[in-house]
C-alpha cells in the first residue's frame, strides 16, 4: 500500500489515497450517488482504525442488510436522532480503554443533522467530544423517499412541497450554527473536488476535539438528475457558490477554492426538483447566492466579487495527452489508480478532454473530474 | 469485612455503580432521580471509581450514549424517572435489541400532565413490551444488592436491567445499609468482557437493516434468554445468601403458607403491608402476602405455585392500564387462565402520583377484598 506524497502543482498540494481499498462494492448505493463516492475516500484517508456511528439514512441502507456490511470498518447503526451522542458513547468507552488511536466517526444525513439529531449535535459539540462527524447532505429526506428537511433549498421539489414554488423557506444556515459552538474544526467539502476533499479529511483526521465536515452530496432520484451528472453538479454548485468550499480552523474563516464564478441557471437546469424555478425566481436564488457569498468573503477577509460574468473563461485544450503522458500525470500527482481503473480512466479523457462543454474546466478540474467519476465506477 | 452506612435508595444505587466499576456513566437530572447522579459524581470526584461520566444533554442521548459506549464493550449505567424514562423509550428498544447488558436505575415518579413528581409505576410499566428485566425493590438494602445482581445477571444473559425503585419512600429515605467489602463483590460480579464488541481487527456492523427471515429469529432469541434469565437471576441469588446471607428471590412471600387470602403487591408497598399482616393475622384472617420482586421476566411458576394454594387473591396495583385493570393484576390473571385451583381474583388500584398508601388503607383494601361478594372480575380505585 503506497502512503500519502506531497507533490506540488499549480502550487497548490495534491494528495494521492492509499491504492487499497477498505470500502468494497456490492453496496447498495443508487448509480450516481454521492455519498458512495464519499464514504469510499473518506475511508481511505481514515484508514481502518475507524468506527463509524450510522444513523437511520440512505448511508445505513447503502452499507448493506443483515449480514453483509460494505464498510470495512466496524459500522454501528444508531436511531435516528442519536449519531452524534452514540458516538460520543463509543469515544467514552474508548477513553476508558485507554485506546486512542481510533477514529470516532458520526456519518450522518441532513435529515439526522439539520433536523432531529440537531439537539444531540449540538450537545456533543459543545463538549468538544473527540469525534469527526460528517453530514452528507442530500438537501432532502431520501431514504424515506424525497421529503422536505431544513436543509432542502428555497424552491425545490419534494414529495411534501410538491406544488409551486417548491419549497418557500430558504436552506437552514447549519455552519453558523456548528461554527458558533466554536468547534475546532469545520469544513464544506464536495466529491467534485476530491484534492480539496481529502486534504481537508486529513486535516480533520489529524486535528482533536469535535470535527464537522458538511458535503454536499447529489442525489439522482431525490434531484431528478441524470445519474451522469454527479460530479458536475457537484462542480457547478462550488463553481456557481451556492456551495462554496471553505473552512473554520480555529476560528479562522478561509476559503479553500475560490472558483471563477458561473450563474445558477445550469446548476438548476440539470435537475428536475428546479424544474418549476424560472425568472423572478431564479433571481431571488441568485441575490440569495451572492448574500451569502459576500458574507463569507467578509468572514474571509476577502474581496467579494458578486456579479459573476455569465460567460466563465474557455479552456482551450488541442490534443489528447497520450496513455504514457496522462499515466504520467496520473502516477506524478494523483491517485494510484488499478489497472481497470487506468483504462477507464483514459478512456474518459479520451472522451472529455476535447469536449466543448467541459472547456469551462481547467486541466486540473478536469482531471479531478475524472477522477472521481471513476471513484464511482465500481470497477476494482 | 462488610460496613454499615446509612443510605437513601437513591445513595445505595450510588454506591453499588462505584463498586461494580461502571465504566461509562451518562448522566441527566430529573427529580426524584437527580441525587443518584449527584451522588455519582461525588463519588467519581473523590475517586472512589474513575468511570466516564458524559454530561449528556437529555435522557434519550444519556441512553444513546451508554448504547455507543456497551456497543465498544465496557460495563455502562444511567439513571431515570418518568418523562426521562419515556423520552428514552426508542432507546430501550434498542438497547434490548443490541442485548446491550446496560442498568439503568428507574426512580418511579408519575407521569405528566399535571406534574408529579411523587411516585406511581405508569413510568416503568409503560416500557413493559421493550425487553428489559425489571426489578422492583423495597429497601435500601434492596437496592443495592440488587444492582449488582442486575450487573450479573445482564451480563450472563445479554439483557439490560432496570432496576426501579419508589419516588421518595425509598429513593430519599435513609435505612442503614451493609455494605459488602471489594472481595465479596469480586466473587459476585466478574470483571465485563463483552461477547461482541466494534472491533477494528474484526470488523462488523451491529444494527443493520434485518429482513422478514431473520428479524424474528433475533426476537425469539431475546425472548429465549428471558427465560433464561429467571434461571440465572435464581442462581445469583442463591450465591449472594452464599456470600452475604441475603436473598432477595424472584416472588417473596410472607406468612403466605396457610393463607386463606393473599394480598399481592410489589415494591415498598409490601414493606407497608406486612405489619398489617401481622395485625389481621392476630386478629384471626388467616392473610398472607406475596411480593412480586421480578415483573420481567415474569415469573409464572412462581405466581402459580403461591396463588394456587389460596382461596382469594388482592392485587393492589400502584399503576394503572387505562381501559383495563392495574397492570400487575392482568399479568398474573393471565399467569393463572386454565390453572387448576386458581383463586378468585379482586384487583385494587391505588396510590397513584404519591398518594399515600397507609397501613390503613392497605386494611381497609384487605378487608374490602375478603367481604366483597364475586360475580366475575371485579376492579376497583382506592
Ligand atoms: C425517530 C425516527 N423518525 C423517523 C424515521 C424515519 N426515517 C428513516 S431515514 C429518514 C430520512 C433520513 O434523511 P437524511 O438524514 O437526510 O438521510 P438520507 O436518507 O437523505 O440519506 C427518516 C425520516 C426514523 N428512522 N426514526
Ligand atoms: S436516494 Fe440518493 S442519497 Fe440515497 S442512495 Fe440513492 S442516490 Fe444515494
Ligand atoms: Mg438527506
Amino acid at each position: 500500500m503506497k502512503n500519502y506524497s506531497k507533490p506540488v502543482l499549480d502550487g497548490r498540494r495534491i494528495w494521492t489515497t492509499p491504492e487499497k481499498e477498505i470500502y468494497s462494492s456490492g453496496h447498495l448505493a443508487c448509480p450516481g450517488c454521492g455519498v458512495a463516492i464519499s464514504a469510499r475516500t473518506a475511508l481511505k484517508v481514515f484508514g481502518k482504525k475507524t468506527i463509524l456511528v450510522v444513523p437511520a439514512c440512505c448511508f445505513a441502507v447503502i452499507d448493506g442488510p443483515f449480514p453483509y456490511s460494505a464498510a470495512g470498518v466496524p459500522l454501528l447503526h444508531c436511531a435516528f436522532e442519536s449519531a452524534a451522542a452514540t458516538a460520543s458513547g463509543v469515544r467514552a468507552a474508548l477513553d476508558q480503554m485507554k485506546i486512542n488511536d481510533i477514529n470516532v466517526v458520526a456519518w450522518a444525513g441532513d435529515g439526522g443533522t439539520y433536523d432531529i439529531g440537531l439537539q444531540a449535535l449540538s450537545a456533543a459539540a459543545e463538549r468538544n467530544e473527540n469525534m469527526i462527524y460528517v453530514c452528507y447532505d442530500n438537501e432532502a429526506y431520501m431514504n424515506t423517499g424525497i421529503q422536505r428537511s431544513s436543509a432542502t433549498p428555497a424552491g425545490a421539489w419534494t414529495t411534501t412541497t410538491p406544488a409551486y414554488p417548491g419549497k418557500p423557506e430558504r436552506k437552514k444556515d447549519l455552519a453558523s450554527i456548528m461554527i458558533a459552538h466554536k468547534i475546532p474544526y469545520f469544513a464544506t467539502a464536495s466529491i467534485s473536488y476530491m484534492n480539496d476533499f481529502i486534504d481537508k479529511f486529513r486535516k480533520a483526521k489529524d486535528i482533536k476535539g469535535f470535527r464537522f465536515i458538511h458535503l454536499l452530496s447529489p442525489c439522482a432520484p431525490g434531484w431528478k438528475h441524470a445519474e451522469s451528472d454527479t460530479i458536475e453538479l457537484g462542480f457547478l454548485a462550488v463553481r456557481s457558490r451556492i456551495f462554496p468550499l471553505f473552512e473554520v480552523e480555529n476560528n479562522k474563516w478561509k476559503i479553500t477554492y475560490n472558483p471563477h464564478p458561473t450563474s445558477i441557471n445550469k446548476y438548476l437546469d440539470l435537475q428536475g426538483r428546479f424544474k418549476h424555478v424560472k425568472g423572478e425566481d431564479i433571481k431571488a436564488i441568485q441575490t440569495e447566492v451572492d448574500k451569502r457569498w459576500e458574507e463569507l468573503c467578509e468572514k474571509c477577509d476577502l474581496p467579494s466579487q458578486i456579479n459573476p460574468p455569465e460567460q466563465p473563461v474557455q479552456h482551450t485544450r488541442n490534443q489528447v495527452l497520450s496513455k504514457e503522458q496522462f499515466q504520467e500525470v496520473l502516477s506524478k500527482h494523483f491517485i494510484n489508480f488499478s489497472d481497470n481503473e487506468n483504462e477507464l480512466a483514459y478512456q474518459m479523457l479520451k472522451s472529455l478532454w476535447l469536449d466543448k462543454s467541459y472547456s469551462h474546466f481547467s486541466d486540473e478540474e478536469l482531471i479531478c473530474n475524472i477522477i472521481a467519476r471513476v471513484q464511482m465506477c465500481d470497477c476494482t | 469485612m462488610p460496613r454499615h452506612e446509612l443510605l437513601t435508595g437513591n445513595e445505595a444505587v450510588a454506591h453499588a455503580v462505584a463498586m461494580a466499576k461502571a465504566d461509562v456513566i451518562g448522566i441527566y437530572p430529573i427529580t426524584p432521580q437527580t441525587t443518584i447522579i449527584e451522588e455519582i459524581c461525588n463519588l467519581a470526584a473523590n475517586k472512589t471509581f474513575s468511570p466516564k461520566i458524559v454530561h449528556v444533554e437529555s435522557e434519550h442521548s444519556a441512553m444513546a450514549t451508554i448504547i455507543g459506549a456497551a456497543f465498544t464493550g465496557v460495563r455502562t449505567f444511567t439513571a431515570t424517572s418518568s418523562q426521562g424514562l419515556a423520552l428514552m423509550h426508542e432507546l430501550l428498544h434498542w438497547a434490548a435489541g443490541g442485548r446491550l447488558p446496560i442498568v439503568l436505575a428507574n426512580v418511579n415518579r408519575a407521569m405528566a400532565p399535571g406534574w408529579s413528581i411523587w411516585t406511581d409505576q405508569n413510568d416503568s410499566l409503560s416500557q413493559r413490551d421493550t425487553g428489559w428485566m425489571q426489578f422492583y425493590c423495597e429497601s435500601a438494602q434492596e437496592v443495592l444488592d440488587t444492582i449488582f445482581l442486575a450487573y450479573r445477571v445482564s451480563e450472563q444473559v445479554l439483557i439490560p436491567s432496570m432496576v426501579v425503585l419508589d419516588a421518595f419512600v425509598l429513593s430519599h429515605t435513609s435505612e442503614p445499609v451493609e455494605i459488602p467489602d471489594n472481595e465479596t463483590i469480586n466473587k459476585f460480579l466478574p470483571n465485563f468482557t463483552p461477547s461482541f464488541k466494534l472491533d477494528i481487527d474484526n470488523p462488523c456492523s451491529f444494527g443493520a437493516l434485518l429482513r422478514p427471515q431473520f428479524y424474528q429469529e433475533v426476537r425469539h432469541k431475546l425472548n429465549d434468554a428471558m427465560s433464561e434469565a429467571l434461571i440465572k437471576i435464581n442462581e445469583s441469588d442463591k450465591l449472594w445468601k452464599q456470600l452475604t446471607g441475603r436473598e432477595w428471590g424472584i416472588v417473596t412471600e410472607y406468612r403466605a403458607d396457610d393463607a386463606d387470602y393473599l394480598f399481592v403487591t410489589s415494591a415498598t408497598t409490601a414493606s407497608t403491608a406486612k405489619p398489617v399482616i401481622d395485625k389481621l393475622r392476630k386478629e384471626g384472617l388467616k392473610i398472607g402476602l406475596i411480593k412480586i420482586r421480578v415483573f420481567r421476566p415474569f415469573p409464572f411458576e412462581q405466581v402459580k405455585k403461591y396463588l394456587t394454594k389460596c382461596k382469594r387473591a388482592i392485587i393492589f396495583d400502584r399503576n394503572i392500564s387505562y381501559g383495563h385493570h392495574g397492570i400487575f393484576a392482568q399479568e398474573i390473571k393471565s399467569a393463572l387462565y386454565g390453572v387448576k385451583n386458581s383463586p378468585e381474583i379482586l384487583c385494587y388500584t391505588g396510590g397513584l402520583g404519591g398518594k399515600d398508601i397507609t397501613p390503613q388503607l392497605i386494611e381497609e383494601t384487605i378487608i374490602k377484598g375478603t367481604k366483597t361478594k364475586l360475580n366475575g372480575s371485579l376492579f376497583e380505585w382506592i
